[in-house]
C-alpha cells in the first residue's frame, strides 16, 4: 500500500470529521473503518433489529458472528456477550458510526462540564477531575460542527448555556403534542423550557431535504436522509478532496512502531480477511472509547510493553457513558401524534446548581416509544403477562409520555475496559473486557433527576407517575467516553490536550476517550467539536514528515 | 480460546434457514413449522395464549406469535432450541401429558407450576419477552400478524412514506436486503 500522510482508524463522528479537515488541507489520509456503508434504504426500520433495541441484531455493526468480549457484573460474575446485547457496550460499526442511526441530540456542554473538580472538589473514589481545556477553547468549534454537519433548534431561551457567538444554522421542527404539554408546563413551574438542537434537518440544507416526521429515528437510518451525520456530510466531502481514500471492511489490529517508537503506520484485516499495512507520518485513532482503548492496549512495543500510552495504567481506565434516568407520566387524554423525531423540548435547569449534587442532567421528553420497547416501561406493579399486561399496553400506551435525562457520571477508576487473556475476535486479535460499577453520587444525582422528572410531568398534568431509576453498572454504550484521558501531567493521563499519546510524537486520539469527564449531555457534538479542533492542531503543526515542536 | 464460529458451520446455518425459509415462507400460515413438531407448537400456542389472551382483539395464537419464535429459533435464537423442547415437555407434563387439550384450570395450574418451580422457571422467563417480541414487534419476523397488536394500541401500520418497496410481512428472518 502507498504510504500516505495520515491513517485514521474509524469513519465515525470524529474519524469523519478528521479525515474532512486534513483532506481539505491538503494531507493526504486513508480512513479505515471496520464496517459497511450503509445508504437510507438499507435499513427496513425494524423495531426488532437496529441500534437501540438489538434483540435479533445490529442494523448498523458489528456483527453478532465472531465479534465478542468478555463482560464482568458488579458481582464479579463474567460472561461472552454479544454485540447485540445490552452489556457490549456497542455504539457502531459503519461508515458514519454512531451518527447514522442516532437519536441526533446535538448538545454542547456546560461550562461547569469541563471545570468539575475546580466547581465541586475532588470527591472520594472518584477520579473525577477538570478537562485541559476550557468551554471557550471548545467554542468556536461547535459553531463549527453546527454550521458544517447541520444542527435545528432554538435554545435562545435558555439561560443556563455557555455563550454562543452565532445561533443554530436552522430553525426547530414544529413541536408535537407532548412537547406542547411538557413546554406549557415548564413555564408554569418557571423552569426554562427550550427547542432542544438537533443534528437533523428541519429545512432543507446542505443540499437535503427535511425530516419528515416518522416513527422510527433513534436507532435507524434515516430514509430520507434528514439526520446529519459524518456519512453525509463531512466524509463526502473528504473523498471529493481526491485526498482521502475511505477502505472498508477494514479491522486495523495495531499501531506500528519503529525501534524508537515512532509510529510507521498500522496493520489491518482487509475485506478478504488478509493482512495488510499501511505506512503514514502519523496515525489518529477514533474508534470510540471502547475500541480506541483496545487498539491502544493490542500496539505493543518493547517502550510500551503493556500498550501505547499506558505507561502509567491509564488506558481503559475512566469508561463513562450516562445512566439515564427520568419518569413517566400518564394522562386521561391520548398525548401520542405519531409525529417523530418524539424528543423536542428539553430544560437545563438542572444540569448545575444542584444543592448538595456535583452536576446533575439535562432533561429532555423522549423519542417515539415504539410498542416493543414500551412492554418494558409499563408502571412498576403492571403484571409482566396476562390479561393485565394487554389491558396496560392498551391503557398507557398513547397516553404516557417519558422525560428523562443523561445523568453526569462520576469517573471512577475501577470501571474499564481491559484485554481479556483469553477470548479473541474472528480475527485472533485480543477482545475486551469490561468491568466496573457507578459511583454512589452518580446513583444520587440520577435519583434526583428522576424526582426533577416526575415534578414536570405532574406539573403538565399527568394522573400517575413512575420513576426510572439508575443503574449501577458500569455505562459506556453508546455515550462511551473516558478511557483515554487528555490532560497536563502525563503520569495521570493518556493523551494531552491535543489527543497527542504522551510518548508518542505522531499517533493521537480524536474521540470521546478523551472526555475527562462526559457532561450531563448526549456526547456527540462535543465529540465533532473536539475532533475539529484536534484537526486544526494537526494542520497548523504538522511540517511534511514529522511535527513541529 | 477463539469463539468465532467458523465460517463453515456458518454458511451450513445460513443454507438450512434458507431452505426452511422457503418452506416457511411459502406454505400456508400455522401449517409449516421450521423446529417444532405439530405438537409442540399446539403446546406452544395453548401456553402462550395464556401470556397474551385474546380479548376484543387478537391474542398471541391469533397474532402467529409462536411463527415468531419458530422461525427465530433456526436463526437468531438457535441456541435457545433445546430450551423450547424441554420447557414445552414440561409444559405438557404439567397439565398431565397435552397442556393444549387438558381443561383451562389444569392449564392455569400448570401455568403457575411452569413459573414457579426452579427447573421450568428459567423457560418460562425467556418465554415472556420472546412472546412480546412476537406480538408487539414487526410483522416481518413471523409474529404481529395483519399489525394485530399496533392496531389494538391505535398506531398506524404504515405511516411511512416512499417506503412501499418494502413487503413488511413476508418473510426474510434476519436477512437484510
Ligand atoms: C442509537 C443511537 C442513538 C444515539 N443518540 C445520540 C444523540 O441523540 N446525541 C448524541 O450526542 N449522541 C448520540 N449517540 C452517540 C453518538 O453516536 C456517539 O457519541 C458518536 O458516534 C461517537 O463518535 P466516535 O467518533 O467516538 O465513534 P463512532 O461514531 O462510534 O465511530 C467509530 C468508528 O470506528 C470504527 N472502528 C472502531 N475500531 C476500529 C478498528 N480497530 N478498525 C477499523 N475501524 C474501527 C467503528 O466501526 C466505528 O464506525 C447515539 C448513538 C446511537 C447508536
Ligand atoms: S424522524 Fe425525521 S430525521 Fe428521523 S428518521 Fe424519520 S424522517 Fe429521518
Amino acid at each position: 500500500m502507498r504510504k500516505v500522510d495520515a491513517v485514521i482508524i474509524g469513519a465515525g463522528a470524529s474519524g469523519g470529521v478528521v479525515a474532512k479537515e486534513l483532506s481539505t488541507n491538503g494531507i493526504s489520509v486513508v480512513v479505515l473503518e471496520r464496517g459497511r456503508w450503509y445508504g437510507p434504504n438499507d435499513d427496513r426500520k425494524d423495531d426488532l433489529r437496529n441500534q437501540r433495541t438489538s434483540i435479533l441484531g445490529n442494523n448498523s455493526g458489528p456483527e453478532d458472528e465472531g465479534n465478542p468480549r468478555v463482560a464482568v457484573d458488579a458481582q464479579g460474575r463474567e460472561r461472552i456477550v454479544l454485540p447485540s446485547q445490552g452489556n457490549y457496550s456497542n455504539n457502531a460499526a459503519c461508515v458514519g458510526g454512531g451518527t447514522l442511526t442516532y437519536g441526533a441530540m446535538a448538545w454542547r456542554y456546560h461550562p461547569k462540564d469541563f471545570r468539575m473538580r475546580s466547581t465541586y472538589g475532588a470527591l472520594e473514589g472518584s477520579t473525577l477531575d477538570d478537562w485541559p481545556i476550557s468551554y471557550d477553547d471548545l467554542e468556536p468549534y461547535y459553531e463549527k460542527a453546527e454550521w458544517e454537519i447541520g444542527v435545528s433548534g432554538d435554545d435562545s431561551a435558555n439561560p443556563f448555556k455557555g455563550p454562543r457567538k452565532k445561533p443554530l444554522p436552522m430553525p426547530p421542527l414544529a413541536l408535537n403534542k407532548e412537547c406542547v404539554i411538557l413546554k406549557a408546563a415548564a413555564g408554569r413551574l418557571k423552569l426554562h423550557p427550550f427547542d432542544l438542537p438537533m443534528l437533523r434537518n428541519s429545512v432543507p440544507y446542505n443540499g437535503r431535504g427535511p425530516c419528515m416526521r416518522c416513527r422510527w429515528c433513534v436507532g435507524f437510518p434515516c430514509e430520507v436522509n434528514a439526520k446529519c451525520g459524518t456519512q453525509n456530510t463531512v466524509i463526502p466531502k473528504a473523498l471529493a478532496t481526491g485526498l482521502c481514500e475511505l477502505r472498508l471492511r477494514s479491522m486495523v489490529k495495531e499501531i506500528q512502531f519503529d525501534q524508537k517508537g515512532h509510529a510507521t503506520g498500522v496493520a489491518y484485516f482487509d475485506e478478504h480477511d488478509r493482512l495488510q499495512t499501511q505506512e503514514a507520518d502519523f496515525v489518529v485513532v477514533a474508534g470510540a472509547a471502547t475500541e480506541t482503548a483496545r487498539l491502544l492496549l493490542n500496539s505493543k512495543h518493547r517502550l510500551w510493553p503493556t500498550g501505547a500510552g499506558n505507561r502509567y495504567d491509564w488506558v481503559g481506565r475512566n469508561l463513562q457513558g450516562h445512566t439515564y434516568t427520568g419518569a413517566f407520566g400518564y394522562f386521561e387524554e391520548v398525548v401520542y401524534d405519531d409525529i417523530g423525531p418524539g424528543a423536542g423540548v428539553a430544560i437545563c435547569d438542572f444540569n448545575h446548581g444542584n444543592p448538595g449534587l456535583r452536576g446533575g442532567a439535562m432533561l429532555a421528553n423522549e423519542f417515539i416509544r415504539l410498542p416493543i420497547q414500551f412492554v418494558s416501561m409499563l408502571p412498576p406493579r403492571t403484571p409482566r403477562f396476562g390479561p393485565a399486561h394487554k389491558e396496560a399496553m392498551r391503557k398507557y400506551y398513547r397516553r404516557t409520555i417519558a422525560v428523562q435525562g443523561p445523568t453526569q457520571e462520576m469517573p471512577m477508576w475501577h470501571s474499564r475496559v481491559q484485554l481479556d487473556p483469553k477470548v479473541k475476535d474472528r480475527w485472533g486479535i485480543p477482545v475486551l473486557r469490561i468491568s466496573g460499577s457507578q459511583h454512589p453520587h452518580t446513583i444520587e444525582i440520577g435519583t434526583a433527576m428522576a424526582a426533577k422528572a416526575e415534578m414536570w410531568l405532574k406539573a403538565a398534568g399527568a394522573a400517575e407517575t413512575w420513576r426510572k431509576l439508575p443503574g449501577h453498572n458500569v455505562t459506556g454504550g453508546q455515550h462511551q467516553a473516558g478511557t483515554c484521558r487528555m490532560g497536563n501531567d502525563p503520569k495521570a493521563s493518556v493523551a494531552n490536550r491535543y489527543g497527542q499519546v504522551h510518548d508518542i510524537d505522531n499517533v493521537f486520539v480524536a474521540d470521546g476517550s478523551l472526555h475527562v469527564t462526559n457532561g450531563g449531555f448526549n456526547p456527540a457534538l462535543t465529540i465533532m467539536a473536539d475532533a475539529y479542533r484536534i484537526s486544526e492542531h494537526l494542520i497548523k503543526t504538522w511540517r511534511g514528515t514529522r511535527f513541529r515542536s | 480460546m477463539n469463539v468465532s464460529r467458523t465460517r463453515r458451520t456458518f454458511l451450513g446455518a445460513a443454507a438450512a434457514a434458507a431452505i426452511s425459509g422457503a418452506a416457511g415462507c411459502g406454505g400456508a400460515r400455522g401449517t409449516t413449522w421450521r423446529v417444532f413438531s405439530g405438537h409442540e407448537a399446539r403446546t406452544l400456542d395453548a401456553l402462550l395464549e395464556w401470556i397474551i389472551p385474546e380479548d376484543d382483539s387478537p391474542g398471541a395464537r391469533g397474532a402467529g406469535v409462536s411463527h415468531y419464535i419458530d422461525r427465530q429459533l433456526s436463526t437468531h435464537f438457535r441456541e435457545h432450541r433445546q430450551a423450547y423442547r424441554d420447557g414445552l415437555a414440561a409444559t405438557d407434563r404439567l397439565a398431565g401429558g397435552d397442556f393444549a387439550g387438558a381443561p383451562r384450570k389444569q392449564q392455569q395450574a400448570a401455568l403457575r407450576k411452569l413459573q414457579r418451580d426452579p427447573a421450568t422457571r428459567p423457560f418460562f422467563n425467556l418465554l415472556v419477552p420472546h412472546a412480546m417480541q412476537g406480538f408487539y414487534g414487526n410483522p416481518r419476523h413471523g409474529g404481529n400478524r395483519d399489525f394485530a397488536s399496533w392496531r389494538m394500541l391505535g398506531v398506524p401500520p404504515l405511516p411511512v412514506r416512499g417506503r412501499s418497496q418494502y413487503d413488511l410481512t413476508a418473510g426474510g428472518g434476519n436477512a437484510k436486503s
